[in-house]
């Protein structure tokens, strides 16, 4: 038997490849939705992985430091060097601030980190590690920030001596990573006119400025002046260290909040981008519907269209699952051509998207199994229209 | 032999009650193989219900009707699979040709013994073998759309005699054609009704080609009335 479909799409081929473009473009949205949301999952996964930490100790009560603030004292590190299993911890500071590059303002998240210690960038693609104990940063490429470019934070200029990939906050924002008294010093200290007026108010308050009492005031000023808090303390335990032991006893004995890996995890995913997923979720549903709407009109008209010649099939004999599976054919082609121009478009324009898009290859099976399956549905209607077409309208009168 | 179509007291009613309308009220016909008899009549007088009961696509109310000697309708009672019937035993051709656009020639007339399961190999064999005897076989791979208005009627009937079988309805099959065209086609109809004993009914308005049959039903107000045709050459 012939195959009537494959004729009919053969016979007019332009017109089914350019509804096939149409549909497919619809389709790459879709598919980059997801890709968007997979991106995100996987940005704060490669967030996780690429610091090198087992534990994430930060102020207890809080789920800092991505989802909520928190600060802990910068020589908490010490005492958790202390705890059964701990081998190596490191200070972490996190300030998302704008950055000002040639004129434009770049969006980054600052990160102050100790440089042999877990919280450093996980890998670089161009230059070096940082050396220095100043004014040295590596920077994400997403930044667009050059080897050796000079960037200016807040009061000082930096060197660009490194470049990692794949360093984002959970927002999207690339990271530039600086020296960890210089981060806090970034996120903590005051501009000198602030600092000033502030000593001026210390000094005006007589319960800093005693007479009694000398250095008082000095000590005061001094104090306001400089930071001892960083946001989280990473930890890497020693091999066949028991990690929700080591929180444990972190939680209990430390009075601070130790995060295991899958804890992380659950709280960038389930919670952090928790709302944006459903965004992105109701947003793949319409898309998903309004798609099947799409097709199912274009089979219905693409069968009306050819009522006559469904009407002297009938007429001459072709059974009714003939037609049937000639319409299904044309729209499970229908979606195949749609999926493959979809797919080929979301791979296309995947880089050009500021935030990282993620199309896995299981998405992508399970969307051109979605995607046919919506073809069969949409063709229903299609095919309930042609099994009414009465033969006798090939008859005149 | 049987009559390839026999046809007694058939009726059609559309509707119930004060709304009903007889379409048919009690046809009678025979028509013998390898016969081309002309049915005419004007507007509104039966002849498309005509055909479509004789086609099988719609129900009779009434009467008994044969193909070949076999019954198809009788009084109520009718042949469970119309499709099949359709298929293998009545040839249709109509006005215009209807071709199925996106086969080539072969295949639209092939696809009819394609749907009998047939193979396809011996169904496209079978259409060419037809395709040659109406004279379109050098036209057997060609799009549909690349031939004349002729050429596709000539396809059209080849695709009605392909499953060869005891009666062919023809509906108007020369109304778009000039008179060369016209009685071209029905010169073709005599001689494939002559060669494979089919019966051909040709439901005709055109004035060229009524003085060719040589038995013609008139139906008027849903009967009809036989009359002698002059049978002059096509």
């Amino acid at each position: 038997m012939i195959n009537l479909a494959g004729r009919d799409i053969l016979n007019g081929w332009g017109k089914f490849l350019f509804t096939g473009i149409g549909l497919g473009l619809l389709i790459g949205v879709t598919l980059s939705m997801a890709g968007i949301y997979r991106g995100l999952v996987d940005d704060g996964r490669v967030l996780l992985s690429n610091g090198g930490a087992d534990l994430w100790v930060v102020q207890r009560d809080t789920l800092g430091p991505y989802a909520e603030p928190s600060n802990v004292r910068d020589d908490a590190y010490r005492a958790l060097l202390g705890v059964k299993g701990v081998a190596e911890a490191g200070n972490v500071t996190y300030l998302t601030m704008q950055i000002e590059d040639q004129g434009k303002d770049v969006r980054v998240m600052l990160v102050g980190f100790q440089p042999g210690h877990p919280g450093e960038p996980g890998y670089l693609v161009a230059g070096r590690p940082i050396t220095r104990s100043h004014y040295e940063a590596i920077a994400d490429i997403k930044t667009g920030f050059r080897l050796g470019q000079r960037i200016r934070i807040r009061r000082h200029e930096y060197t660009v001596v490194g470049l990692t990939r794949r360093m984002v906050s959970s927002a999207g924002d690339p990271m530039v990573f600086v020296p960890l008294r210089d981060a806090q010093e970034v996120q903590f200290l005051k501009d000198n006119d602030a600092l000033v007026n502030e000593r001026a108010r210390t000094a005006a308050n007589p319960a800093f400025n005693r007479p009694g009492v000398p250095g008082l005031l000095e000590a005061v000023q001094a104090s306001q002046a400089s930071s001892r808090t960083v946001n989280v303390v990473m930890l890497r335990l020693a091999p066949h260290a028991d990690e929700a032991l080591v929180a444990s006893e972190i939680r209990r004995w430390k009075h601070l909040e130790a995060y295991t890996r899958a804890d992380m995890d659950d709280i960038l995913v389930a919670k952090l981008i928790a709302t944006s997923a459903k965004q992105i979720f109701m947003f793949l549903v319409i898309l998903a519907i309004v798609s099947a709407a799409i097709v199912a009109f274009i089979i219905y008209t693409m069968t009306l269209n050819k009522v006559r010649e469904i009407a002297v099939l009938k007429l001459i004999g072709a059974r009714n699952r003939t037609i049937a599976a000639m319409i299904l054919q044309q729209a499970l082609g229908l979606g195949a051509i749609g999926f493959i121009v979809g797919r080929t478009a979301a791979t296309l324009w995947a880089p050009i998207f500021p935030k990282y898009v993620l199309l896995l290859p299981g998405d992508a099976v399970r969307g051109a199994l979605l995607v046919l399956a919506i073809c069969a549905l949409a063709s229903v209607v299609a095919i309930r229209a042609a099994l009414r077409v009465d033969p006798a309208t090939a008859i005149g009168g | 032999m049987p009559a390839a179509i026999e046809i007694s007291g058939l009726t059609k009613r559309y509707g119930v009650g004060d709304a009903a309308v007889d379409a048919l009220k009690g046809v009678d016909m025979i028509v013998q193989p390898g016969e081309v008899v002309g049915l005419i009549g004007p507007s509104g007088s039966g002849k498309s219900t005509l055909l479509k009961c004789l086609g099988a696509v719609i129900e009779p109310s009434a009467g008994r009707m044969a193909l070949a000697g076999e019954a198809i309708y009788d009084n109520g009672w009718q042949v469970a699979d119309l499709r099949a019937l359709r298929r293998d035993r009545i040839g249709f051709v109509f006005q215009a040709p209807y071709l199925i656009p996106f086969l080539d020639v072969t295949d639209n007339v092939a696809l009819l013994p394609m749907l009998a399961g047939v193979s396809n190999a011996s169904a496209r064999e079978r259409a060419r073998a037809m395709l040659t005897a109406l004279d379109v076989g050098h036209r057997a791979r060609a799009p549909v759309a690349q031939l004349s208005g002729g050429e596709q009627q000539r396809v059209a009937i080849a695709r009605a005699l392909v499953n060869q079988p005891p009666i062919i309805l023809a509906d108007e099959p020369t109304a778009p054609l000039d008179s060369e065209r016209a009685l071209a086609v029905v010169r073709i109809l005599n001689e494939m009704a002559q060669r494979f004993a089919t019966a051909i009914i040709v439901v005709t308005h055109d004035e060229k080609i009524i003085p060719t049959f040589r038995r013609i039903y008139h139906i008027r107000d849903g009967r009809t009335y036989e009359e002698a045709g002059e049978g002059r050459a096509a």
